[in-house]
């Protein structure tokens, strides 16, 4: 669970990622089920649309008086009891939650889901300093056993099979017979129920992300399947909740609007499971809950992206469709990204989180086929700022020599239109001679210069003769003059 | 005042590009937590009397809630003693001191009654809902003596009263309802929406029912059925 990023291997990350047989059969199951079960629960509530712009107006809001929140929700906060502490780094808020942990004595630390918990490499921090971090996500749970880091946002283990389950499971539940059947996936579904209880009922301290943060009750919101996110924290006697400074909503009301985009576009439920609101330790009168509340609010670059270009991707409520629905990612898989957020929305915040010199790679992991900002549930322009990193990347020189020089050779060919359409109607009426059918060719190069990346993989068609702008010419000539305009199609092309 | 926390603020403002003193942002964010406006509500849950109940149990259902209804308080033990008799469940039940579930006749049911919070060995729990919610089968429970959490959360199987008259449309009708219990801006330690049982799809994304919580979820209605259809 280290935050150390191998994103600058974006490249050979994504190589290896195609050729991992077990990988691209667990990736199957993200290309069919996410995208049918969201389309289907957007298309069962009328308002879905104008609910995705409320949810993004909402967070607009918030970013633009983000101060004035944050003031109203800490004194929220400490006015129902509980204690808020802020991070300006991954560093603070390991420290501040070891000093917690350290404080309560604490031997054992359950934990739900929590991204930022990932993004400050907590797990790693805690167990150093001698103090076991349980996670209770099953996702979480299973990959935790494997060592690994989330490869998916909401579906963290959705890079392994059940049959890996099966072995990691026999592998470190050794008190348990060695002959018992877990050939079915309900079976291991139990077995980490039963080991985890057990987890649960022990552990000194829970520790859990947020969904949201509500300025005007100061609550916290985590959203869960499972009720593992629950159990972590009405059980052990202190809750510490892990938040960037971007959760805020000013109130319920905004909550509910954020909860029913969020959902629907992650897992296509019309709301999750358990949708629970935390305010402040146990109160007197309480059987049971946790004896003290903790909030740990972290910046880690968000302030800084505040009025830039990049700020539309604080709206980010984390629900994964744009990865769900994402060509590069159903092919690579999450861990080819090589830091904590993979996908679309990881292509954004890493470069911000992290540098674009180190992440520099992912916004070029893209298409640009725009399936992430038609699903995104706050309208996040995702290819737009995908864009603008590739821009800031070729204006700081950390595009590789070779594209720069391409890209210098076409801006002076096409800023030199005469030129251009020379050149090319030489090159293509080369390549078609080069290329042309004769013997067993077919009409196509096995390789070609400057091709290589392609023809590695499959053969390049040999152009027919005569160029794009030819063809458009003389098709454009021979059609009866219109007295309306060009039909959209045709002078988009 | 930490520092971390000054800097942070300082971030911010420099990044807006404000000081934080201006008078009309400040109006602009008291307004809005003061009058929390509701944005957009579906109309699914515009709806009252039996077709809001039916709506209810509808979409309970499709979260793969289990639902019966009596007419009147005193039919809830025997429904839930029939329940868990249906499902070869253990004729035991565990549940905090509300006085709405405490009111009701235990003793003439076979159950064998516990007290207080959970620790994790009751195999059933019974929770008295402080509202329903129609737009989703949702269920809205408070923390206190009368409901604790761990009722929620560590039973096999948990079972939920609700009474018909505090199922609400939407959500933001149950937000008022809170206000006017607990007053504006106050919250109880926790409030629980549960929508059907424990689940997880954590392994080759296939659903399965009872991950960490309740594996079953059986919900009680009650006085529903006394309710007109309205338009």
């Amino acid at each position: 669970m280290s935050h150390h990023s191998t994103s600058p291997r974006f490249k050979d990350n994504a190589h290896a990622a195609l050729h991992d047989v077990q990988l691209q059969r667990a990736l199957s199951n993200v290309r069919v089920g996410f995208i049918e079960k969201r389309a289907k629960a957007a298309g069962k509530l009328p308002e879905f649309e104008a609910l995705r712009d409320s949810a993004r107006d909402i967070k607009d809001h918030v970013l633009a008086h983000l101060d004035l929140y944050l003031e109203a929700y800490v004194a929220e906060v400490e006015a129902s009891g509980g204690v808020v502490h802020f991070a300006r780094d991954a560093a603070e808020a390991r420290a501040i939650v070891t000093a917690i942990c350290r404080e309560k004595g604490a031997r054992t630390v359950t934990k739900g889901k929590s991204m930022i918990s990932e993004e400050i490499g907590l797990n790693d921090h805690l167990a150093a300093a001698g103090i076991e971090p349980v996670e209770t996500d099953l996702g979480e749970y299973i990959i935790q056993l494997r060592h690994e880091t989330p490869s998916h946002i909401i579906a963290p283990a959705v890079h392994v099979n059940a049959s890996q389950v099966e072995e990691d499971f026999r592998r470190a539940h050794t008190h348990l017979d060695a002959t018992r059947d877990l050939s079915e996936p309900v079976n291991l579904l139990t077995e980490a129920r039963g080991v985890l209880r057990e987890r649960f009922l022990a552990a000194d301290v829970g520790i859990t992300g947020a969904n949201f943060l509500v300025a005007e009750t100061g609550t916290s919101i985590i959203v869960t399947n499972e009720g593992n996110g629950d159990l972590t924290q009405i059980l052990p006697k202190t809750h510490v909740v892990l938040a960037s400074i971007e959760k805020l909503v000013p109130t319920l009301e905004d909550a509910a609007q954020l909860l029913r985009v969020l959902a629907r576009s992650a897992t296509g439920q019309e709301l999750s499971v358990y949708t629970t609101f935390s305010t402040g330790p146990r109160r007197p009168e309480d059987l049971d809950g946790p004896e003290s509340y903790h909030v740990v609010l972290i910046d880690n670059g968000r302030s800084s992206m505040l009025g830039t270009e990049f700020e539309d991707m604080l709206r980010c409520i984390r629900c994964g469709a744009c990865m769900n629905h994402c060509p590069v990612y159903h092919a690579v898989g999450g861990h080819a990204y090589g830091w904590v957020y993979p996908g679309p929305m990881g292509a954004v915040l890493t470069p911000s989180l992290i540098g674009v010199d180190k992440g520099g790679h992912l916004p070029n992991a893209s298409t640009f086929c725009g399936r992430c900002e038609s699903v995104c549930p706050v309208r996040i322009p995702l290819p737009k700022l995908m864009r603008h990193w590739r821009e800031r990347e070729f204006e700081r020189h950390l595009s590789p020599a070779t594209v720069r020089s391409g890209i210098a050779a076409w801006a002076f060919f096409a800023r030199r239109p005469a030129l251009y359409r020379l050149a090319t109607r030489v090159g293509m009426n080369l390549l078609a001679f080069a290329g042309r059918k004769k013997g067993g060719t077919k009409g196509r190069f096995r390789w070609l210069p400057f091709a290589g990346g392609w023809t590695e993989h499959r053969d390049f068609p040999a152009p027919q003769g005569g160029t794009f702008q030819e063809r458009f010419a003389r098709e454009r000539a021979g059609r009866p003059p219109k007295a309306d305009a060009e039909p959209a199609a045709t002078t988009a092309a | 005042m930490s520092t971390a926390r000054d800097e942070i603020f300082a971030s911010i403002r420099r990044s807006l590009g404000v000081t934080g003193r201006e008078r009309p942002r400040r109006d602009v964010v008291t307004e809005r937590i003061a009058r929390a406006p509701a944005g957009v509500v579906p109309a699914r849950g515009a709806v009252t009397g039996r077709t809001r109940i039916d709506l209810f149990i509808a979409q309970a259902e499709a979260a793969l809630a289990t639902v019966s209804e009596v007419d009147a308080p005193d039919a809830v033990p025997a429904a839930i003693a029939q329940w868990l008799r249906a499902h070869n469940l253990a004729a035991t039940l565990r549940m905090g001191a509300d006085p709405r579930l405490s009111a009701m006749p235990w003793g003439d049911t076979p159950l064998a009654i516990d007290e207080g919070p959970s620790d994790g060995s009751d195999l059933n729990a019974v929770s008295h809902a402080e509202a329903g919610v129609a737009e989703t089968g949702t269920c809205v429970l408070v923390s206190g003596p009368h409901n604790p959490s761990t009722l929620n959360f560590l039973p096999d199987n948990h079972v939920i009263v609700v009474q018909a008259a505090d199922v609400a449309g939407d959500y933001e009708s149950v937000w008022s309802w809170l206000r006017e219990r607990f007053g504006k801006g106050v919250m109880p330690r926790t409030v629980n929406w549960v929508t059907g049982p424990s689940r997880s799809a954590d392994i080759e994304q296939t659903m399965f029912l009872g991950a960490h919580g309740p594996r079953r979820l059986h919900i009680v209605v009650v006085g529903g059925r006394g309710e007109t259809p309205a338009s």
